[in-house]
Formats: structure tokens, C-alpha cells, sequence
């Protein structure tokens, strides 16, 4: 059974055909990656895949679950999370709050209008939890306002997996940081357990490679190469794309 | 501290009919807490929601002209406050789908529309809503046996329906519902993939925004013994809006001060302003522009300010605030 | 002539007039993602201003061209002053232009007084017109005439020319426009002033049909609303068709069923809504 499948995914804006027919099977547990240049149509996969968008033809399935016509918000239910490449927080709420409203939306509290959210003791000790995973436990009560870049990043980490999803979708999660930033997100990454999927988006390859087990090449809408690191790397097509070789 | 301080205004305010001389003001005041409650039944769809909406005084007007002709039908009061309530319930379900439709400016356009439909429903539908004549209608409760005919009575019962909202809503800010709304307001697509099903947390707030307005209305109606249609116009509306955007959306008391505000200029300034349009709508143009955030945040920023004078300053960046919402 | 007949020139008239207000409506909304709710003020201050400048003296066509500019003259200075202030704050821009609409419609009150004003219908044009075989009165005709000439000379300019191309960019997608060199707040200055003298010119040309009387902004502002809802925003096809019907839908629904009026003429703007969020012709949802 495959974690992840997508078949002839295909999505147009107005004229422009972004995904044009992708398909693309990922394995419980593995590690795979998503690159290629700009405009090849990485986040536009992403989109189709966590219901933001609804393609024009094709098929995703999710554990061999058909998902393809199901709402976006479901999804999440259905053990999707992801996190985005520009980050989209909540600004004016602390770390402590950002985490607990993401372990609310997959809890049935979220319809409550009469308890108070801090005393809700269980969900918010899992928000610490998720916290102190991504090492940020000490700043649980600063207003996120106040963070730094990357610990902003780490947040969005953060809470993706307090989701403990089964399917994690990565979009450029290294993005504008620093080198010991970046090897911070990397051993964060590649801790994550085995019984999380995990599929990355990511323009810079230095990093990414050492957390890719397989590797997709996206170019303008379509998979170009697929397969294992090394290969990938070393296939003449990927060199043509990012070299122009 | 705080503890305190909300006794002793309770107090002040239950006291009202005593100290605030004669019963002008006492009206006054009245009219100050039903349109409070109006406001902050505005302010969970424009502060806590997001959705800026320009039509409310439709459901506002709903509310009292379904009272007025229940009253009118011969009913009791217990069935024509739960008649009023029930209809405007409906129709905040109606407008609600309707206005759901667009988001941001689009619904802001929408709301608009169907405020104005009302308005011209009340207008022209004249043997549902007897035209620019209005319906007069005699008699105010008289719950628990005590009659609210006089201004005092009807002071209180006022004050009481307001704290039980004021309460309710303070509950509902702090409670998980109230976190969902308010993500939808800042990160809607987020709060989607994160498993919110955002159409209903909107759905839903419009309904609860609908019911203390459709109380709001109910309350007009006992206090003037009358509804026309301008209390739908959109000036109604406008004015609504006023209350909780000069307030602040962003606290509790914010559209609480917004409508003492308005209510106060109306029925005080227009004694020595003959263009009281005018001026609503000088003040609009200032408060957006140069009090985006409203009073109440704009005085407690003052405050603290003052407070904080001599202590050594935090040069941490703040959060800007006063950004116009989605 | 049958009544229908009647109700039907009327509709044409209306629907004439509607399509000068909700252009311009429909141009500043699409451009400026405002929907400039000063607009019904725009065509009553014209009106008003060029009741005023009749009496004065001068003729009608000189009137109507002058208030279009000063009512034009009026929206540049808000756009400059106060909503160039706010720029891509969009709801505070709404609020302004809500605020302002008030502001207006009380200075109007004071200077012109409660009571309606009459607006002679031009000599020439007093009379009847034979069409067809058939009378029309001849004022009536010559707005539909102004109307198509309009719509065809806004036609033009939108996609015949530079500006129109820049303008249609910004509609499009107004960051584009910026990195493609477009003077976008330049632009902004312009469309708002080209909508308010539209507006303002049709307040005049309204005149001698609806004569001019406060209030006269509040009714027809929802009249555009609901065109350029219908119609869709930043298609001018959109707003010719969608004025056409609403303007049938007013009088039809007026003389068939006064009661409900308002309803008939807002309950196809809300099935649009439902079936299609961006209107007969528009192109992004509402």
C-alpha cells in the first residue's frame, strides 16, 4: 500500500498548465523530495495534494483512500499536514497559542463555546510537548510578533507535527535561513519517526540531499527524472535543468 | 485589581437612575446598552470574524418589525420575543449563505445588498410593514411581574440583557470556538489545512451575531414603542458600524465605548449641531484615518504609556496593528 | 403607445443612465478593489450643481459637461487626499468613501434645501421623435443615443488605446502592472476622476426624468451595486447588460408589483451571487 499516490494530476490558470498529468507514488516512511527550478509547479502539487486547490483531471490517494473529491479541512483529519514556504502564523499570538490552535483543528473542542481554551490542560501540555521537540519550549509564552526567522520556522514544524500526521508535507522549510539554522531544521527533519511519510519541496539542494532518500524532478508541470539520490544527481536531465548542461 | 474595578462599575451602573439626574439621561443610558448590544453583536463578525458587514441593520430591523407585528397579532410577550429571535435567526441563516459567497470587499458588497433588500422590503411592502409609516406598537414587558414601562425599570432590564451578553461574549472569546474564529480571521487557509472547516466557524458566528442583534432590535422596539423604516436604512447600518469601529474591534469595552459615543453625540449633540450627518460622517473619515484602531486601544496604549514613563523602555519591535482585516 | 411599450422606453432610459453610473462603478472597483460607496453622491451632486448652473444661465449640454468636471475635480482631490492615503488598505478606503457619502449628501441638504429640483429637459429635445413607424418622447431616445455612445467611446478607449491597455493591465493584476512600468497610483487618479464625472454627467442627464432630491444617492447607489454584482466588475459588457436589466427589472417590478419592488429587482443579483460568485461577465469571484 502506498502512502501517497497521485495519478495524471493535472491543473491550468487561465492559460497556463502548471501540473500537467503528474504522477507520483510515495512508500509509507520513505523520504522523499520534491525539487526543480522556479515555476516547475512544486507548490502548485502541494496545493492539489492538501485540497487548497482542486485539479482539473486526475487522482490523489492517500493510503489508498480516494481523496481527490474530499474538502480540504478533512484532509487534515485524514492525517495530512503540511507547512508552507512563506510562513503563515498566527502573528499576534504567542508560540504556546500558535501550537494549540493546531492541535485544536483536529480536535472536536474546536466547536466549544463555553470552556476557556488556557485551562483546556491536556491539549495545551501537547502544545508544550510539540514545543520543546522543535527546542523552543522556553519561548512558549513570547507573542510570535517577537521571534526570530528561524525560530518562526521551527514553529511551523512545530506545529505540523503536533498533528502527528501520517503524511508531512515540507514546502521549502530551509528557506532564508542561516547555515546552523538550516542543520538545526535538518536534524529536526530527519528525527522525525519512520511512521511519518515525509515529502519535501526544496530549492536548496545542499541541504536537502542529506535528508532525501528519493528524489522527483519537477520541470515546467511534468516529472522529469525519479529516483534514488544518487542517481538523480548524477542523471544527465537533472544536471541539463539546474546547469544547463 | 481588576476584580475591583468591574465591581465598582457594575455598581455606578446599576445606579445610574440615581445619580444621572433626570430622565432624559436615564433614556439616554438605555439607549447607550441596547445599542452596545448591538454593537458588540457587530463586532464578533467585524473584530473576532473578520467580515466587515454594512447590512446589520437589516437584521436589526427584522427583529423589530417581526416583534411589532406579533405584538400587534395579539401575542404574549414571552412568544413575541421568541418569535422575533427565532425569525431573525433565520434570516441571519439566509443572509449568511448569501454573503458567505465572497469574502473580504466581496462580502462586505453582499452584506450591503441585502441590507438595503430590507430596507426596501420595509419600504414598499406596505401591508407587511405599513411603509415610511411605520408600526407603533403599546406595552413593554412586564417580566416576573414587574412592569418596564417606566425608564428606570426599563434601565435595568436593559443593563441586565447587556451584562448576560457581555458575559457571554467574554466566554465566548476565551473559549476554543472563539480561537477558531479568530484564526479564520488571520489565516483562513491555514486554518483549513490545519482541519477547521472554515465556512461553518463563519457560518456559525454570523448566526451568533444575529441573535443578540435580533435582542438589540427587540430591545429598540420596547423602548420606542415604534419601527420604521429607518431604522434599516443604511445610515443605520453606517452608524452601527461607527460604534464598533471608533470603539476598537479589538477589546470587549471597545464597541461598549463606540456606541456611548454615537449615541451620546446623537441625542446630545444634535441639541446645538443641526447637521448631524455630516458630522458622523466627518468623524468616520477621521477615526479611519487617523484612529485605525479605535479608541479604546488608542487610550490604553495613552495609559500605559503614562504608566510606563520613568520605567526603562522595551525596544522590542510590537506587532503593528490597526491593519485594515481581509 | 401601450403601457408595455412605455414601461419598456423607460427601462431602455434607466438602464442607459445605470450603465454611466455603474461604468464608472464598475471601472474603479475592478482597478482600485474599492467599491467606492461616494458614488450615488457623485450623481446627485451632479445633478444638483447643474440645477444650480442652469439657473445661472447657462444651457444644459454646457451644465451637464461642467458638473461632470467638477464633480470629477471633487473625486481627484479624494483620491489624492484620503484614499491614496490608505492605499491597499481596502476595507478603510470603503469606511472613507461610506463616511464621505454622508458628508455630501448633508452639505448638498443645506445648500439646495429638502425639496426636489426640477431639471428642464433641454428645448430641442422636448419634443417627440418618430422611430420606426413609432412616437417616442425624444429625450428619452437621445439618452439611449448618449448611452451606446458612451459604452462604445469607453470601449475604445479600454481596448484601443495605450491607456486603456494599462488600465485592463491593472484590472488583471495591479502588482504586474507595477513591475511592468505602469504609473499605477497615476492610473488610480485617473479612473476614479473618469467614474466621477460619469457619474456626475448622468446625474445630469437623469435630471429632467428623475428631477434631484435628497436621497436620490441612496437609491441609486444600490442600483449600481447590483449591476456591477450582476454584470460583473471590470467588464463593461457586464455593466451595459446588467444595467439593461435592472433597468427593466425597476420598472417592470415597479408597475407589476409595487410591494415588492425591491425584490424583484435585488432577487436575480442574489441567485447570481449564488450561482455564479463573479457575475455574468466578471471574471474573479466577488
Amino acid at each position: 500500500m502506498s502512502a501517497l499516490a497521485v495519478r495524471g494530476l493535472t491543473k491550468s490558470f487561465g492559460g497556463l498548465l502548471v501540473t500537467a498529468g503528474v504522477n507520483l507514488t510515495v512508500e509509507p516512511g520513505e523520504r522523499r523530495l520534491i525539487i526543480g527550478p522556479n515555476g516547475a509547479g512544486k507548490t502548485t502539487l502541494f496545493n492539489l495534494i492538501t485540497g487548497e486547490l482542486r485539479p482539473d483531471r486526475g487522482a490523489i490517494t492517500l493510503f489508498e483512500r480516494d481523496i481527490t473529491r474530499v474538502p480540504g479541512w478533512r484532509r487534515a483529519h485524514l492525517g495530512i499536514s503540511r507547512t508552507y514556504q512563506i510562513i503563515t502564523l498566527f502573528p499576534n499570538e504567542t508560540l504556546l497559542r500558535n501550537v494549540t490552535l493546531s492541535l485544536l483543528g483536529l480536535s472536536a473542542l474546536r466547536w466549544d463555546p463555553i470552556t476557556r481554551l488556557d485551562r483546556q490542560a491536556a491539549l495545551v501540555a501537547s502544545a508544550r510537548e510539540a514545543l520543546a521537540r522543535v527546542g523552543l519550549e522556553h519561548l512558549a509564552g513570547r507573542p510570535l510578533a517577537q521571534t526570530s526567522y528561524g525560530e518562526r520556522r521551527r514553529v511551523e514544524i512545530a506545529m505540523a507535527l503536533a498533528q502527528r500526521p501520517k503524511l508531512l508535507l515540507l514546502d521549502e522549510p530551509f528557506a532564508g535561513l542561516s547555515i546552523e539554522e538550516r542543520r538545526d531544521v535538518l536534524r529536526l527533519v530527519t528525527s522525525i519517526p519512520r511512521d511519518v511519510t515525509t515529502v519535501m519541496i526544496e530549492h536548496d539542494m545542499d541541504v536537502a540531499l542529506d535528508f532525501a532518500e528519493r528524489i522527483t524532478v519537477l520541470h515546467l508541470g511534468e516529472v522529469v527524472v525519479e529516483g534514488g539520490r544518487s542517481e538523480v544527481v548524477a542523471h544527465p536531465r537533472t544536471q541539463e535543468i539546474y546547469f544547463g548542461a | 485589581m481588576r476584580y475591583l474595578a468591574l465591581a465598582a462599575a457594575l455598581v455606578i451602573l446599576a445606579a445610574v437612575p440615581f445619580w444621572v439626574g433626570s430622565v432624559y439621561y436615564v433614556n439616554i443610558a438605555s439607549q447607550v446598552l441596547f445599542y452596545a448590544v448591538f454593537a458588540l453583536a457587530i463586532n464578533v463578525l467585524v473584530g473576532y470574524a473578520g467580515l466587515v458587514t454594512l447590512g446589520h441593520a437589516g437584521l436589526f430591523g427584522i427583529a423589530a418589525y417581526a416583534g411589532a407585528r406579533l405584538l400587534n397579532a395579539g401575542h404574549g410577550h414571552a412568544v413575541v420575543v421568541a418569535g422575533a429571535l427565532a425569525a431573525t435567526l433565520v434570516a441571519a441563516a439566509l443572509f449568511a449563505t448569501l454573503a458567505l459567497r465572497g469574502t473580504g470587499i466581496g462580502f462586505v458588497m453582499i452584506t450591503l445588498a441585502i441590507g438595503q433588500i430590507v430596507w426596501g422590503v420595509a419600504y414598499r411592502w406596505i401591508s407587511l410593514t405599513n411603509g415610511d409609516n411605520g408600526i407603533s406598537i403599546s406595552g413593554r414587558p412586564s417580566p416576573l411581574g414587574l412592569s418596564l414601562a417606566s425608564p428606570p425599570r426599563f434601565y435595568w432590564a436593559t443593563l441586565a440583557v447587556f451584562l448576560v451578553e457581555i458575559a457571554s461574549m467574554a466566554v465566548f472569546v476565551a473559549s476554543p470556538f472563539g480561537a477558531s474564529v479568530r484564526g479564520t480571521r488571520d489565516q483562513p487557509r491555514r486554518m483549513a489545512a490545519l482541519g477547521y472547516h472554515v465556512w461553518l466557524i463563519r457560518f456559525l458566528a454570523f448566526l451568533l451575531s444575529g441573535f443578540w442583534t435580533g435582542v438589540a432590535g427587540l430591545l429598540y422596539l420596547y423602548y420606542n414603542q415604534f419601527v420604521s423604516p429607518q431604522a434599516v436604512a443604511l445610515t443605520a447600518s453606517a452608524e452601527a458600524l461607527l460604534m464598533v469601529i471608533s470603539g476598537g474591534t479589538a477589546t470587549l469595552l471597545g464597541p461598549v465605548a463606540g456606541a456611548a459615543l454615537v449615541v451620546v453625540m446623537k441625542s446630545v449633540a444634535s441639541a446645538y449641531i443641526e447637521r448631524w450627518n455630516f458630522v458622523l460622517g466627518a468623524i468616520f473619515v477621521a477615526i479611519v484615518i487617523f484612529m485605525p484602531e479605535g479608541m479604546v486601544p488608542g487610550a490604553v496604549r495613552l495609559g500605559r504609556r503614562a504608566l510606563a514613563a520613568g520605567r526603562p523602555r522595551v525596544s522590542a519591535a510590537l506587532p503593528a496593528d490597526g491593519e485594515a482585516r481581509r | 403607445m401601450s403601457l408595455w411599450l412605455v414601461l419598456a422606453v423607460n427601462s431602455v432610459t434607466l438602464g442607459g443612465l445605470l450603465f454611466l453610473l455603474s461604468a464608472g462603478f464598475s471601472l474603479i472597483f475592478g482597478l482600485m478593489r474599492i467599491p467606492n460607496l461616494t458614488h450615488g453622491s457623485f450623481f446627485m451632486l451632479g445633478a444638483y450643481l447643474a440645477a444650480s448652473l442652469i439657473q445661472a444661465g447657462l444651457d444644459f449640454w454646457t451644465a451637464a459637461l461642467l458638473s461632470g468636471l467638477l464633480v470629477a475635480a471633487f473625486g481627484g482631490m479624494i483620491e489624492r487626499l484620503l484614499l491614496r492615503r490608505l492605499a491597499g488598505a481596502e476595507l478603510a478606503q470603503v469606511l472613507v468613501t461610506l463616511g464621505l457619502s454622508f458628508m455630501v449628501a448633508d452639505v448638498c441638504l443645506k445648500v439646495w434645501t429638502g425639496d426636489p429640483i426640477r431639471i428642464a429637459t433641454p428645448a430641442a429635445l422636448s419634443g417627440t421623435a418618430s422611430v420606426l413607424g413609432m412616437t417616442f418622447p425624444a429625450y428619452r431616445l437621445a439618452i439611449s443615443v448618449i448611452a451606446v455612445a458612451f459604452a462604445v467611446a469607453l470601449w475604445a478607449l479600454l481596448d484601443r488605446t495605450r491607456l486603456g491597455a494599462m488600465i485592463r493591465a491593472g484590472v488583471d493584476d495591479p502588482a504586474m502592472a507595477r513591475v511592468a512600468g505602469i504609473r499605477v497610483s497615476r492610473l488610480f487618479t485617473l479612473v476614479f476622476c473618469l467614474g466621477a464625472w460619469l457619474a456626475g454627467f448622468a446625474g445630469v442627464i437623469g435630471g429632467p426624468i428623475l428631477s434631484v432630491y435628497p436621497g436620490l444617492d441612496q437609491e441609486m447607489l444600490p442600483l449600481a451595486l447590483v449591476v456591477v454584482i450582476l454584470g460583473g466588475s471590470g467588464s463593461l459588457l457586464g455593466s451595459l447588460v446588467g444595467s439593461l436589466i435592472v433597468g427593466f427589472l425597476y420598472n417592470f417590478g415597479q408597475a407589476m408589483f409595487p410591494e415588492l419592488a425591491y425584490v424583484v429587482l435585488f432577487l436575480p443579483m442574489l441567485l447570481v451571487l449564488v450561482i455564479r460568485p463573479q457575475g455574468l461577465f466578471g471574471r474573479q469571484p466577488a
